[in-house]
């Protein structure tokens, strides 16, 4: 019950944090979205690239959170940016490629061939065949690969709060210092409901961005 | 007209190169369907997607209305050749009437043009454009969705159609279906078709004439009746199957071996014992009983033997009728199912034409072969 008076006693201040984090999540997911779109659909038309794009995804994923702000530091220090939003922002897009190039690369991929052959064979450039076909048809399964990220970005954006860029991992790290437990419950409660309250929200615009067609054939084939 | 020149199609390089095509050269003449038939692997298809450019010739040209496929641009080369494959190449998230616009969308039609189009193939295509032109292809039979497929490919109206086994997914009985509908309608558009197809009753029924491929090589192109008749070699004659002479009748109609003026024709309104003495004098056993210039049926001496009346009383009716189209292997199953060797024809209102035995089809199938036995007996000789 004491978190809970926590949270109601600094409301407004529990409100700002909240938008932080949701704000760094957010610019990085935007920023991060056509990059790795762009990629995944770049490496489906070119083969050769894909298992090195794929690869070096995979790699950024694996380092650490705190070593990757450490990484950054000395370079963006030389203009000043070192510490706070930006490295936070950088990280947080790095962290998203490989759930949102796999995702679109696998997507573009599961479109059948003999769709992309009878686009081809009708006179569809290549632009107008991913327009009108394949990337409506990969939309689900790219926003679910935002979705992942989204999710995830919540949780290290809760560590970003080292580097000074503010958020829910304010009160975690705030309250690991002071060992006043009711603060670090807000925070880690806040960052939980944040990321549920995402999810959800991303799975219905999942569920919105599936066109039509596609919908009729799951009602149709239950 | 879609002319092919010594075309030559190599995947993959040095040792590994494997030849899909080698150096064919055929015709499609204007208007005419040609169907390319043969086993799996054997070049058809590839020879079809040579044709639009979604494979790349290594030798040779194709030519379509005397223009070279390499001189066109290669999205306005496939804009103007219709394309249809299997029912899987509708577009799943477009509607049926987006997916027929898709070429005319291309072609950047205003839109008002493009909806009457659409409305007029899904009449053409045997599908109300009230119920259909909104749903999704997921919602369609496979029937319908390949009528859709046919429709997309004839949407911008364009002179040649590339048919990538177009009926190759569809249940048997409504793939004969959809076969005549399309047959009806290429009687009216004359399109120049190239029609790929791995089962020779099809091949036989849609082509104009049937190019036969085997190992990237074309083995035969000819008509139906001569691929039939006079098949090249040992694979196209096994390709054909050992039911030759029953594909031929399947050719066939009514109308080539008809007879006329049968000896054995009575009236229905004539004595019996008239009837007797004139079908004697015929040495026929039976007579084929007419009334006001429409057949009632049949009679044999038999019947006739102890009865007094007029004909018609005795007369036994025959249980079905043909007409001058009907191909001669449905009337040859007529007849063993019926176990009947005479039926009648008669036109529209039931007038008798003539009638057709069985003695007839097995004469006509003979002459058909005549020319091969020749073949046969000068190869063995030479």
């Amino acid at each position: 019950m004491s978190t809970l008076q926590f949270i109601m006693d600094n409301f407004s201040q529990v409100m700002y944090l909240c938008w932080e984090h949701i704000w760094i999540v957010g610019i990085a997911l935007l920023i991060a979205t056509p990059i790795g779109v762009a990629l995944g659909i770049v490496i489906t038309k070119h083969e050769k690239f894909a298992s090195k794009v794929l690869n070096g995804a995979n790699i950024l994923m694996t380092i650490p959170s705190l070593a990757l702000f450490g990484l950054m530091l000395p370079i963006l220090s030389i203009f000043n940016m070192g510490l706070g939003k930006v490295p936070a922002v950088i990280a947080l897009v790095f962290y998203s490629q490989l759930p949102i190039i796999r995702n679109t690369y696998t997507a573009i991929k599961n479109v059948p061939p003999a769709l992309v052959d009878a686009g081809r064979g009708l006179g569809m450039s290549r632009w107008r065949l991913l327009r009108e076909l394949e990337i409506p048809l990969a939309t689900p399964v790219i926003i679910a690969g935002l979705r992942t990220a989204a999710v995830m970005n919540i949780g290290v954006a809760a560590i970003a709060t080292y580097i000074g860029a503010g958020g829910l991992g304010v009160y975690i790290q705030q309250g690991i210092a002071r060992v006043y437990p009711e603060m670090i419950l807000a925070g880690a409660i806040l960052v939980s409901l944040l990321a549920i309250l995402v999810d959800g929200g991303m799975a219905l615009l999942e569920r919105i961005a599936t066109p039509e067609g596609i919908r009729v054939q799951r009602k149709l084939s239950r | 007209m879609i002319t092919y020149d010594s075309i030559t199609k190599i995947y993959g390089k040095g040792n590994n190169a494997v030849t899909a095509i080698d150096d064919i050269s055929f015709t499609i003449p204007k208007g005419e369907v040609v169907v390319f038939l043969g086993p799996s692997g054997c070049g058809k298809t590839t020879t079809l997607r040579l044709t639009n450019r979604l494979e790349t010739l290594t030798r040779g040209n194709i030519t379509i209305e005397n223009q070279n496929i390499m001189d066109l641009d290669v999205v306005q080369l496939r804009q103007r050749l219709g394309y249809v494959i299997q029912a899987i190449g509708l577009f799943p998230n477009k509607t049926i009437a987006e997916n027929i616009a898709v070429v005319p969308n291309l072609l950047r039609w205003d839109q008002a043009r493009i909806k009457q189009r659409v409305d007029e193939l899904l009449e053409i295509t045997n599908l109300d454009p009230e119920q259909y032109r909104d749903r999704y292809p997921v919602e369609l039979s496979g029937g319908q969705q390949q009528r859709v497929g046919v429709a997309r490919g004839l949407a911008a109206d364009p002179k040649i159609l590339l048919m990538d086994e177009p009926f190759g997914a569809i249940d048997p009985i409504n793939r004969e279906e959809i076969q005549d509908e399309f047959l009806k309608l290429q009687s009216k558009l004359k399109k120049t078709v190239a029609f790929v197809s791995h089962d020779i009753h099809e091949a036989i029924k849609m082509g104009d004439r049937i190019a036969i491929f085997n190992q990237g090589k074309l083995v035969q192109y000819d008509t139906p009746e001569m691929i039939l008749t006079q098949p090249k070699n040992k694979f196209v004659s096994d390709f054909v199957g050992a039911d030759r002479a029953l594909k031929v009748l399947g050719l066939m109609r009514v109308s080539g071996i008809i007879n006329r003026k049968p000896k054995n024709i009575i009236q229905g309104a004539d004595r019996a014992q008239a009837a007797l003495h004139f079908l004697d004098t015929k040495e026929s056993r039976y007579g084929i009983v007419l009334e006001k210039n429409k057949p009632i049926g049949f009679v044999t001496q038999k019947n006739l033997k102890y009865e007094e009346g007029p004909v018609r009383d005795v007369v036994e009716p025959y249980p079905i009728f043909i007409s001058e189209k009907t191909t001669l292997r449905d009337v040859l199953s007529s007849m063993l199912m019926y176990s009947t060797p005479t039926f009648c024809v008669v036109d529209e209102d039931k007038n008798f034409i003539g009638t057709v035995t069985y003695n007839d089809i097995q004469k006509a199938v003979k002459a058909s072969y005549a020319d091969e036995t020749e073949n046969v007996e000068n190869g063995v000789s030479s």
